[in-house]
């Protein structure tokens, strides 16, 4: 249905359509979303813990987190609200490394990242593996800053950025795929923006 | 020989049935849906705009009318000079205009009569649009829920809804307002005029009976950010703040 009287006045350049996924508009800054309030997170009280289901497998501090192989993506990210922002570097621990460094294979096809605040999404592991997916420590070669995820946050650039769970502290291995907080709150349960897969009653 | 049920799309469209000018920078637009729907208080809907050749572009918008205010929902969408949609409603749409919109939308940020008081709510300039929902519910619902909205303009006519507020205000039914203007002074004895701080939350939360049981914050994101760092020093725990942000 084409809306009267509207033209747009933001319209992407023509060679950058391929990079826009439907529905998206190209953002220059970086948008903060968050449920709730910022935590106050010190790297000292840091932790990074994976699960399968209750049972821990290993935990890592802030120091022996930081000391495991690290890589960079620059990848463009596409937020829920609309927004896609090219080129966006990241440096960070591949979920791949954090894997091996535990010894282990992933047990479950489905994962749930959990944040300090409480929060918490569901990835797919296939998603998460093979150089997909990696916990950010830097953003543009400096630490993250506190309101986009910082000391740490999972990065899973080519779903809706909800799923990059900010202040992340643990991944879970689970049976079966199990929403998260968006999830459970009207969100699509995988979020591919290639889809348009925002919310639960998209297919 | 049977048809196949097809999915009915998330979109449809609505019609303008009603704008009012709110603010120098703010407009309220009325939708009326083609497929009622019921909202809860503080959720948003998308909107969605097609140029001639095909070209889309969607914003969310918070919506201000409460859930019993009749089948017309009222947006109240604020210019933003460099944006795409918010001109398009403020220069080209009026009344009798179809518009494409999806929802409601958003299942955090949402209060109900059913989930008590006190609560503390904290708006930023258009901020207050989804707390003006909640506020209008409350009102509509005759709950006696206490509630304190504390709403950051930088000007007196910048108070969005302001006459409705004050009026509400007024019935001293266990809803209060603090106004706090960044740029004039406040013109009533019990308002403000400088930014939110811990002081000014305190000083809120203390016309309220009891501690709230959850607070709300929407705004732009810097504002966001230092009410809710402000809701906590006032001692209130982060896990009972909720926040909507917008912009850059």
């Amino acid at each position: 249905m084409v809306t009267r009287g509207f033209f747009s006045g933001r319209r992407p350049p023509s060679d950058t359509d391929a990079r826009i996924p439907p529905g998206q508009y190209l953002e220059q800054g970086f948008p903060v979303l968050s449920a709730g309030p910022t935590p106050r997170l010190r790297t000292e009280d840091w932790s990074f813990t994976l699960k399968h289901g209750p049972k821990p497998i290993k935990k890592w501090n802030w120091a022996e987190f930081n000391a495991l192989p690290q890589n960079k993506m620059t990848r463009d990210i596409h937020c829920v609200t609309a927004w896609t922002k090219f080129n966006t570097p990241w440096q960070g621990v591949l979920i791949d490394d954090i894997l091996a460094d535990a010894g282990i294979e992933p047990p479950t096809g489905f994962t749930l990242a959990h944040s300090f605040d409480g929060y918490s999404t569901n990835v797919p592991t296939k998603d998460l593996v093979t150089g997909k997916a990696m916990v950010a420590l830097f953003y543009e070669g400096k630490p993250i800053a506190p309101d986009h995820g910082g000391p740490a946050r999972l990065l899973v650039p080519h779903l809706y950025f909800w799923k990059s769970a900010k202040w992340v502290n643990g991944l879970q291995f689970t049976e079966r795929d199990e929403p998260g907080f968006w999830e459970l709150r009207g969100y699509h349960m995988y979020g591919d923006p290639w889809r348009e897969q925002r919310y639960s009653s998209d297919s | 020989m049977s048809a196949e049920p097809q999915p009915q799309s998330p979109w449809q469209t609505a019609t303008i049935s009603r704008v009012e000018k709110r603010t120098p920078r703010v407009t309220s637009f009325w939708f009326q849906p083609s497929r009622p729907f019921t909202h809860l208080a503080g959720q948003h809907v998308d909107v969605r705009l097609t140029a001639p050749d095909g070209y889309q572009a969607r914003r969310s918008y918070s919506i201000a009318s409460a859930p019993e205010a009749g089948a017309a929902i009222e947006l109240a969408i604020e210019r933003l000079d460099d944006g795409e949609v918010s001109p398009f409603f403020h220069d080209v749409a009026e009344v009798g205009d179809e518009i494409e919109l999806r929802g409601p939308l958003g299942g955090h940020f949402i209060w109900e009569v059913s989930d008590g008081g006190p609560i503390l709510l904290v708006g930023g300039g258009s901020g207050v649009v989804p707390l003006m929902a909640m506020v209008r519910h409350r009102t509509l619902q005759r709950s006696a829920a206490p509630v304190a909205l504390v709403f950051s303009a930088r000007t007196w006519d910048e108070v969005i809804f302001r006459d409705e507020l004050i009026g509400l205000d007024n019935r001293r039914d266990g809803f209060d307002l603090v106004l706090t203007l960044t740029r004039e002074q406040a013109r009533r004895p019990s308002d403000y005029s400088r930014r939110i701080d811990a002081h000014m939350m305190v000083q809120a939360m203390e016309r309220l009976p009891k501690a709230p049981r959850l607070a709300y914050v929407c705004g732009s994101n810097a504002f966001v950010s230092a009410a809710a760092e402000a809701i906590i020093d006032a001692g209130v725990p982060a896990a009972l703040i909720r926040t909507e942000r917008y912009g850059v």
